[in-house]
């Protein structure tokens, strides 16, 4: 590319982003990340630079590892350009983006894109009341203002995060007053199948039985097996309803955190008009690459969670593979040293995804809402029920059953809906998801000001 | 700070504060984060109107994917307050349904 | 009552209309249509239901854009009753703004010549200060404009949503997920099969192709020219916003959701359909030139659609000679002329009604004309 201003422009600064700079910059290459938020760490070392000691000690172990990873970003010698909302990038490697009021481009001979994870939706009678937030959003409270819930909080849902939260809720000496786990029972046998992965992660397990047991000790109710979640109040939430072992449970809260995995952001993979497969175990869709991360043909590659959930230490794994592969590209041979040392890494990192797959799977009742009144596009308000209406008069996929009720065309491009939608579609047709498609995502990828068009 | 705030930040590290307005009235909130959390912690419970329904929505994710936290910041409807840092003298208001252009920049003629 | 069977391939708002008008007129009918991610030139349609400056170099397509836009409260009101969905018409009458002097001038002229072969088009000039009592916002840019007091628009979306449900309301058959590949003709039986790609086959009568770009290929199987090319067309949509534009413009319209579009481009790229920054920033530019307050506005989506057009940029309606009880319809402005659509042209290509008076000009065969050249204004 003629005209390219750096060797790699990177978009995101979670620990894909950061790690794959790191090791591009030791390569030689130039490199400028660019980042919507103002700081540096993605989601899961949000705020790693400023967080005071005491917060770090809540957050956790984790969460402190961020901080050598920022503090080797920091000097590596990348360009860094924060505040900077990328709304396109094109497959010759341009990348277009708003910062300081005006619309930009800078051209890379290779782009990254290390967008990271979203929690998943959780479409759910209530869902959209006032007080009903991510169990994300309540870490994110923590870790970027050292907030934490007022009045005795419900958590609901499964997956690690959920039950991170809780534990940091607990040192913080945050109330919990109840935790709905909606891991199956089934779940444990299906999981315990995944053989020596499920040896390995049987210690997660128990650190998960032992957080378990750390909440009863600190008297939170744990319903395990739930089922039938709703969450009622007419302008804002106040109770969470769910079904445990057969007896209907009925819990008052003001704040109720729900929870079921995260899963990779991908309108920027969908942008490029890369093939995305549908994971039936991670249940979402991942873009199609290369071992490497490479996006068909393209300069463009995919690291971390926005190309499948693997957490931070195998995202950073993938980023720095994915820099030593672009290096490759520009004629940098690879020290294959290294990336045997970089492949063993990412082996041990992801070997209990499929145990944890399966193991914290969401319930189809949570993902794909029966209930025809449950709101499945916060955006524009479309129900399930709505959506299976337009199924009805022909409609194959999202992007029929946008044209015909607007689910999808609100500011978040269908972000929270994207998943739900597909699958409703899918379980109407009797179709598996592969066959139904996704939204056609487009530039821009986020919503631009008019005005930062004009010079 | 009132006792019905969803969320709260601990008064024992005496955190920098700023005054901001919302829907006219004066908030005292931490400085250094966001407007979304500086409205949590001040009491705000809704935020916005929803466009179509004009039901009261409030933030979900708190990381720029959900568009709940629409607020009006110094004029500038629909601004996603979970990405904006709160800063002294900041005049919010709740979102009521579709943003507006402002009429200032109507009917001028130069 | 006919007791025929007729297939409509193509269930775009060209197709739709065709089959909802047939099958109110009693006929039964069957839509084929593509699946979810097909080119769909209806999902690009800006929406305008529009009159003004149509026809300039035939004045036949302008008394029927124009005959098109009377028919269309009876279509919207018919939709809406029978299937309460609202296909958001609002004819208030709309503006042509121009941006320099020569470009006013020429825009009058056309107007004039078209109002002079045709009668029956009004129109009126305003100067910008005329303009800014029906238009508050408009900007120092804006050195002129037409008003066409036909002009209106509608949703093109919930117009096809629309036609589908009245389509099932009136006992149609619609038939999802088929990419046509063959028709065959039998002149014994007069029957026509309609073949898709995965095999499956359906047979009838009567055959309509409505299949937008489509048509070029499927045409000559049964004895028509359809010569359909694409233009691409990138456009804009803003969040919703309150109101403040109360008539559609050619370039800028808000909707009744109060979502701003903003179109459009032109371009020959062949079977692409993305969207470019380079154009993005165009039209940008462009809609905050003519309203300085959409500085303000978000983009949050914009689209390329492939449209289809005909060398001339006039519609193609035609019947087969040599297999009668088929026709190819295909037109640029699918949204403009669906009133006419349903009760004109479906009727007609059903049998149960004569062609249009003087339609001979919208056959397909006059692009086979050796001496002739053609060029279109879009």
């Amino acid at each position: 590319m003629s005209n390219a201003e750096a060797d790699l422009v990177i978009v995101g600064s979670g620990p894909a982003g950061m790690a794959a700079a790191c090791e591009a910059r030791i390569l030689g290459l130039s490199v400028v990340l660019l980042d919507e938020q103002a700081t540096i760490g993605g989601q899961i070392y949000r705020n790693i630079e400023s967080a005071p000691a005491d917060r770090v000690e809540i957050l956790g172990q984790d969460y402190l590892a961020g901080r050598s990873l920022a503090s080797d970003f920091r000097n590596c010698g990348a360009g860094y350009l924060g505040g900077a909302v990328v709304w396109n990038v094109s497959l010759d490697g341009t990348v277009d983006y708003v910062a300081d009021g005006r619309s930009q481009q800078l051209v890379g001979r290779n782009v990254l894109l290390a967008s990271g994870a979203m929690e998943r939706p959780f479409p759910i009678s209530g869902w959209t009341l006032p007080g009903v937030m991510g169990a994300g959003a309540a870490q994110i409270l923590l870790k970027g203002s050292g907030a934490l819930p007022t009045a005795p909080v419900v958590l609901a849902g499964c997956g690690p995060l959920l039950y991170l939260l809780a534990w940091q809720f607990l040192r913080a000496g945050a109330k919990i007053d109840a935790l709905v786990d909606t891991t199956a029972k089934s779940a444990y046998l299906r999981a315990a199948r995944h053989g020596a992965g499920a040896l390995r992660g049987w210690r997660d397990l128990m650190k998960g039985f032992k957080l378990l047991s750390t909440l009863r000790r600190h008297g939170v109710p744990v319903f395990s097996g739930s089922s039938a979640l709703a969450l009622e109040g007419e302008t804002r939430v106040n109770a969470i309803s769910f079904t445990h072992r057969g007896r209907s449970v009925r819990i008052p809260a003001s704040l109720v955190l729900l929870h079921q995995g995260v899963v990779p952001n991908t309108q920027l993979t969908w942008s490029t008009g890369a093939a995305h497969r549908w994971d039936k175990e991670q249940l979402c869709w991942c873009p199609e690459t290369d071992p490497w991360g490479r996006l068909g043909e393209t300069p463009i590659y995919v690291a971390g969670d926005s190309r499948g959930i693997v957490g931070a230490q195998a995202s950073a794994v993938q980023g720095r593979l994915a820099a030593l592969a672009m290096g490759e590209r520009l004629g940098i041979t690879t020290n294959v040293a290294r990336r045997a040392e970089l492949q063993s890494q990412l082996t041990r990192y992801t070997h209990l995804r499929p145990f944890l797959n399966a193991l914290y799977r969401p319930a189809d009742e949570n993902r794909i809402p029966q209930d025809a009144s449950v709101v499945v596009c916060r955006c524009e308000e479309v129900t399930a029920g709505q959506i299976r209406s337009y199924v009805e008069l022909g409609c194959l996929g999202p992007n029929q059953t946008k044209a015909f009720g607007r689910c999808g065309m609100g500011p978040c491009q269908g972000r929270l809906c994207g998943l739900t939608v597909t699958e409703t579609i899918a379980q109407a047709r009797g179709a598996a998801p592969d066959d139904v498609g996704y939204y056609r995502i487009r530039a821009p990828i986020k919503p631009v000001l008019l005005g930062d068009f004009v010079p | 700070m009132t006792t019905d705030a969803l969320f709260s930040i601990s008064q024992k590290s005496k955190p920098e504060t700023v005054t901001i307005t919302f829907d006219g009235k004066d908030l005292t909130v931490p400085a250094g984060i966001s407007v979304a959390a500086a409205l949590l912690v001040g009491g705000v419970h809704e935020f916005r109107s929803s466009v179509v329904g004009r039901v009261p929505r409030a933030p979900y994710c708190m990381m720029g994917v959900c568009f709940e936290c629409l607020v009006e910041i110094d004029g500038v409807p629909a601004r996603q307050s979970c990405l904006v840092p709160v800063k002294e003298g900041m005049a919010v208001r709740r979102q009521i349904g579709a943003a507006h252009l402002n009429e200032g920049s109507f009917g001028e003629e130069l | 009552m006919s007791n025929q069977q007729l297939t409509v391939v193509g269930g775009g708002l060209v197709g739709g209309a065709i089959a909802y008008g047939a099958a109110r007129a009693g006929m039964r009918v069957r839509l084929l249509d593509q699946g979810d991610v097909a080119f769909r030139a209806s999902r690009g349609n800006f929406g305008l239901v529009w009159v003004s400056s149509k026809g300039g170099n035939l004045p036949r397509y302008a008394r029927w854009s124009r005959d098109a836009a009377k028919m269309w409260p009876a279509l919207h009101k018919e939709l809406l009753e029978l299937t309460g969905v609202d296909s958001g018409l609002q004819q208030p009458g709309g503006f042509w703004l121009g941006f320099s002097d020569a470009e006013v001038k020429a825009r009058a002229a056309l107007l004039e010549k078209i109002d002079r072969a045709v009668g029956d088009v009004p129109f009126q000039m305003m100067e910008p200060s005329e303009l800014r009592q029906h238009l508050p916002g408009i900007g120092p840019a804006v050195v002129g404009g037409s008003f066409g007091p036909f002009d209106g628009h509608a949703n093109p979306l919930m117009l096809l949503h629309g036609l589908y449900a009245g389509l099932r309301h009136k006992g149609a058959d619609v038939i999802t997920g088929v990419d046509v590949a063959d028709i065959r003709y039998d002149a014994d039986s007069r029957q026509f099969e309609a073949v898709a790609s995965d095999g499956q086959s359906w047979k009838s009568e009567r055959l309509v192709l409505a299949a937008g770009l489509g048509n070029a290929r499927l045409a000559p199987q049964v004895g028509l020219h359809a010569p359909v090319t694409s233009t691409r067309g990138q456009v804009l949509i803003t969040e919703r916003l309150k109101p403040f534009l109360n008539y559609p413009t050619n370039k800028v319209r808000q909707t009744r959701e109060g979502s701003v579009q903003i179109g459009s481009t032109s371009e020959d790229v062949g079977l692409n359909d993305g969207t470019t920054p380079e154009k993005i920033e165009w039209l940008a530019r462009r809609a905050v030139a003519t309203f300085p307050a959409l500085a303000q506005a978000r983009l949050v989506r914009a689209w390329g659609a492939l449209r289809p057009l005909t060398p001339d940029g006039y519609p193609i309606y035609q019947a087969s000679t040599s297999c009668p009880g088929a026709y190819v319809a295909t037109c640029h402005s699918g949204v403009s002329l669906a009133a006419a659509h349903s009760f004109v042209i479906g009727p007609w290509m059903c049998g149960l009604s004569e062609a249009p008076p003087n339609f001979d000009v919208f056959k397909g065969d006059r692009f086979l004309d050796p001496t002739a050249s053609f060029s279109h204004d879009h």
